[in-house]
């Protein structure tokens, strides 16, 4: 890269302290704009209103009920859809008549918006647990069938015959052969699933009334607890930075191993 | 000739069968939840009439278009800016790194606040939650640009607004076309979060009063025609990017190839 040329020399500010610059103005703009007068504060309350809320919020246990309330949605959503999406991705994927005959119906089950089937778990599980991880796990299922599809396809087929013909049993060949060339997408696919995951347990809950952080907001807004509202939400904000910068240091220590990670080694 | 309808067959077999195992399936189901198909085939055609989709799905898809639109322009407007600087990077990334991470349909109660529960409301919740994955996707592929690239650009004393338009801007094209791509489906489901809120007209509206009025058949022809939309949608979206994209597609098979 020729940034430092492009950009010319950098004469001030190590990157680490602009990174702290961003946020720092945010927050600042945030406080001056309502003390101004430039935003309705009943819209937009300082950040330091929002930061106290925020700081009331977390000596509550109903709070800490509803974080744990939505984690568990989440995690159970995403284990459930990557466990089914793993499973039927092989199976698809390594026998080609599946394949061909499943396309279709992927590439028409994929784009539904998962928020098309409100109603539906509303009808089927009311305002419980159930309905938030039907959604959840119907939208990141989807994430990780099609990257588990991409890697099954990315096997090498000499690497395949080789095993075959070494009388490598099927399960030995998915074993040793699909499983290792298929696992960074498996990763990549589980990182896309988690924060898609996130976004609908937290909508389930705000739409329908699940228990968990979205319904806690819901709940503000109705009440016109405007700084708590923000605050709530600054603490989903946190949660997907968390759970992305999580996967993406998970997948990378895990696959430390492999080849798609240490870079290729020249012949 | 026989290659083609072996493809067709092969395409069309799966989505048959379990149309008609729902067909068979439901056929006498008295389970309220679930009526027989051939109901909701039925409800489908009574319920969504001209006069219907001109009222309730016209208006949810003309308010989607408007915040996708304005949320592409933004976002690959700031994206080539914050991609192009290297200092003014340093200080958004953070920052719209925790945008992204906040799950959309949160927005809306705060644009709430703000735009009332009007269009104007739904289309800044849609353009509010596309902006971020255009924008960062944007960012990624400016970054991206081949720095030999850009500096033959510069000996052929290519600058200003047609270095953007002819060098930039074509060879972040796959990457913008990724997060239009992931802003579209954010886009449709914001559409429908927006209207199950507060609305009174709109495809997200409609389904929820049918959900709350038990009119079960009518529900589950709303969620078949949302799917539709879904699906036909990303359909128009994937022709437009390989028509827009097609010297990328070219350049991706030769190398394949080779």
């Amino acid at each position: 890269m020729t940034t430092a040329r492009r950009d010319g020399p950098v004469r001030f500010g190590h990157p680490a302290l602009l990174g702290v610059a961003g946020p720092a103005g945010l927050l600042l703009v945030m406080e001056l704009a309502p003390r101004l007068g430039l935003i309705d504060d009943r819209f937009l309350p300082p950040a330091s209103r929002v930061l106290a809320a925020l700081a009331t919020e977390a000596g509550t246990a109903a709070f800490w009920t509803a974080l744990g309330d939505t984690m568990l949605a989440w995690a159970l959503g995403l284990a459930i859809a990557a466990g089914a999406g793993v499973l039927a991705g092989v199976v698809i994927g390594s026998v080609p008549v599946l394949r061909a005959l499943t396309a279709s119906t992927v590439e028409f089950l994929r784009p539904i918006p998962s928020v098309a089937l409100i109603p539906l778990a509303v009808l089927l599980y009311g305002t419980d647990l159930g309905s938030t991880l039907m959604l959840v796990c119907y939208a990141a299922f989807w994430q990780v069938l099609v990257q588990v599809l991409y890697g099954v396809a990315d096997v090498d087929p000499v690497a395949f015959e080789t095993a075959r013909s070494f009388r490598f049993s099927a399960w030995a060949r998915i074993r040793y052969v699909l499983w290792p060339t298929a696992l960074p997408y498996v990763f990549t696919g589980v990182r896309l699933a988690a924060s898609v995951a996130l976004v609908l347990a937290i909508t389930a809950e705000l739409v329908i009334g699940s228990p968990g952080l979205g319904r806690e907001i819901a709940v503000a807004q109705a009440s016109d607890a405007v700084p708590t509202m923000y605050a709530l939400i600054v603490v989903t904000g946190v949660l997907g930075v968390l759970i992305n910068l999580l996967a993406r240091t998970g997948e990378r220590r895990l696959l430390a191993w492999h080849q798609s990670v240490r870079g290729e080694v020249t012949v | 000739m026989i290659r083609v309808l072996q493809r067709l067959a092969l395409a069309l077999a799966l989505p048959f069968v379990l149309f008609a195992a729902w067909w068979a399936l439901s056929a006498d189901s008295d389970s309220f939840y679930a009526p027989p198909l051939s109901q909701i085939l039925t409800a489908f055609g009574d319920t969504w009439t001209f006069e219907r989709l001109g009222a309730d799905v016209l208006p949810s898809l003309l308010r989607l278009f408007a915040g996708f639109l304005l949320a592409a322009v933004l976002g690959v407007a700031a994206g080539v800016a914050i991609g192009m600087n290297r200092r003014l990077r340093a200080v958004a990334e953070p920052v719209l790194e925790f945008f992204r991470a906040i799950p959309p349909p949160v927005l809306v109660p705060v644009i709430m606040l703000f735009a009332g529960i009007g269009d104007t409301m739904k289309v800044i919740v849609i353009v509010f939650g596309c902006v971020w994955p255009i924008l960062l996707n944007t960012v990624e592929g400016v970054r991206a640009v081949d720095a030999v690239v850009l500096e033959t650009a510069r000996s052929y004393g290519i600058t200003g607004p047609a270095r953007i338009t002819h060098v930039i801007l074509p060879s972040a094209g796959p990457q913008i076309a990724a997060g239009l791509r992931q802003a579209l489906s954010i886009a449709i489901i914001l559409m429908v979060i927006s209207e199950m809120f507060a609305a009174s007209n709109g495809l997200g509206f409609t389904i929820v009063q049918f959900q709350r009025g038990f009119a079960i058949p009518e529900m589950w022809s709303g969620i078949i025609l949302l799917g539709l939309i879904g699906f036909v949608l990303s359909l128009l979206f994937r022709l437009a990017e390989r028509r827009a994209l097609r010297w990328y597609e070219g350049l991706r098979a030769a190398q394949r190839s080779s």
